[in-house]
């Protein structure tokens, strides 16, 4: 049955105002659970705030079991669903560049979007960034172009990397996600605390 | 309004806020197919703007080109809405909680110009980062990783493991 648009379930025409509604909605959990402040997400990098690292990761894990038990019922064709595409090094690279973006800005792009809509000028010096970064590599494309189009795999999943299967995967990655929550919370006690 | 103030740095439990943006994205992909994103827009912002400025430039540039076409804006594109919605959204959310007004959130350590200047390269570095993984935290890491994408598990690793890397040398930003 799913995905609806795909399948024409919904007509295309409404996937416009269906954008809306999704962003709305994404907005209002990143601002509600703090991502607005670049102190809190920062937090994260320093042991003093593990609220970016609890969020990512309880969605990550939700979303997976949800997928996989939506596909296992018959709700939704995983197959049929956008996997990001995997090109080794420019995931390296552009994962590695934009760590060190994280840590210098305090932001990344959705994040600084909710920190825009509530007037943090912060946030809005680094959206200009983050566009003129955009600027910056399309002027320098072809110096990119190697490492941006070069070692691609396709768009696999770690079922084809690894060879694992999915649903022990799942379910190693919830356990651990659970522990490494357990472990956050001792270290979040022994940093000294910041207050923002 | 008393409560309002005191209250505004008080945000949802991180596990509830995971747990609905983990509803969230199961919700986008299955009725559209794809993830979140936000990094995209901005792209779209781009070379809307230096298509403005210069079309010949913009056609001229492997990159530019290939987000345009004759018939279609590059705004006319669904993360583009997406992003419409984030900022609605995060500003009904900091509306109700008394968060909204101008201001540069900075440790009292260092100065506002510092905190500017910062965010503006970090921008920089996050806008190129962005580009060269095809998409940011949202939607090469968070959207890529509910789907066990290996390239979105790595850049998840790359973002997470660099920050832990470097953030010794910017600790006086921060703490």
């Amino acid at each position: 049955m799913g995905p609806l648009i795909p399948n024409e379930l919904i007509p295309f025409e409404w996937s416009s105002i269906i954008a809306i509604i999704i962003g709305i909605c994404f907005g209002f959990i990143l601002e509600a659970s703090g991502f607005s402040s670049s102190r809190k997400l920062a937090g994260v990098f320093y042991g003093y705030d593990f609220a970016v690292f609890k969020v990512f990761f309880t969605a990550a894990v939700v979303s997976l079991i949800g997928l996989f038990y939506m596909d296992y019922l018959g709700y939704v064709d995983m197959s049929m669903l956008y996997i990001h595409p995997t090109y080794t090094w420019a995931a390296i690279i552009g994962g590695a560049i934009m760590g060190i973006g994280f840590v210098t800005g305090g932001f990344c792009p959705g994040t600084t979007l909710t920190a825009v809509a509530i007037g943090k000028i912060d946030a809005i010096v680094n959206v200009l960034g983050i566009m003129f970064g955009v600027f910056v590599f399309s002027e320098l494309f072809t110096f990119f172009e190697p490492i941006y189009n070069g070692y691609f795999q396709g768009n696999i999943t770690l079922v084809d990397t690894l060879g694992i299967n999915p649903y022990w995967f799942v379910f190693i990655m919830t356990l651990v996600a659970i522990i490494m929550f357990a472990v956050s919370d001792v270290i979040r006690k022994r940093v000294k605390k910041v207050f923002y | 309004m008393k409560d309002k103030e005191q209250n505004r740095h008080v945000y949802w439990n991180p596990y509830f806020g995971g747990f609905l943006l983990g509803i969230l994205i199961i919700f986008t992909f299955f009725v559209t197919g794809r993830g979140l994103g936000a990094s995209g827009a901005m792209k779209s912002s781009v070379v809307t703007i230096v298509e403005d400025i210069s079309p010949k430039h913009a056609e001229q540039n492997a990159y530019y080109s290939k987000f345009l076409k004759d018939d279609k804006s590059p705004m006319n594109s669904w993360l583009v809405f997406e992003t419409l919605g984030i900022l609605i959204g995060a500003f009904i959310s900091g509306g109700l909680s008394g968060r909204i007004g101008w201001r540069v959130q900075h440790s009292p350590k260092i100065t506002r110009r510092r905190r500017l200047i910062f965010a503006f390269s970090g921008g920089i570095l996050f806008g190129i980062g962005a580009q060269i993984a095809r998409g940011c935290t949202s939607g090469a890491a968070l959207s890529g990783m509910a789907v066990l994408s290996t390239g979105g598990f790595i850049t998840m690793l790359a973002i997470f493991g660099t920050g832990y890397l470097v953030a010794y040398f910017f600790r006086k930003n921060w703490i």
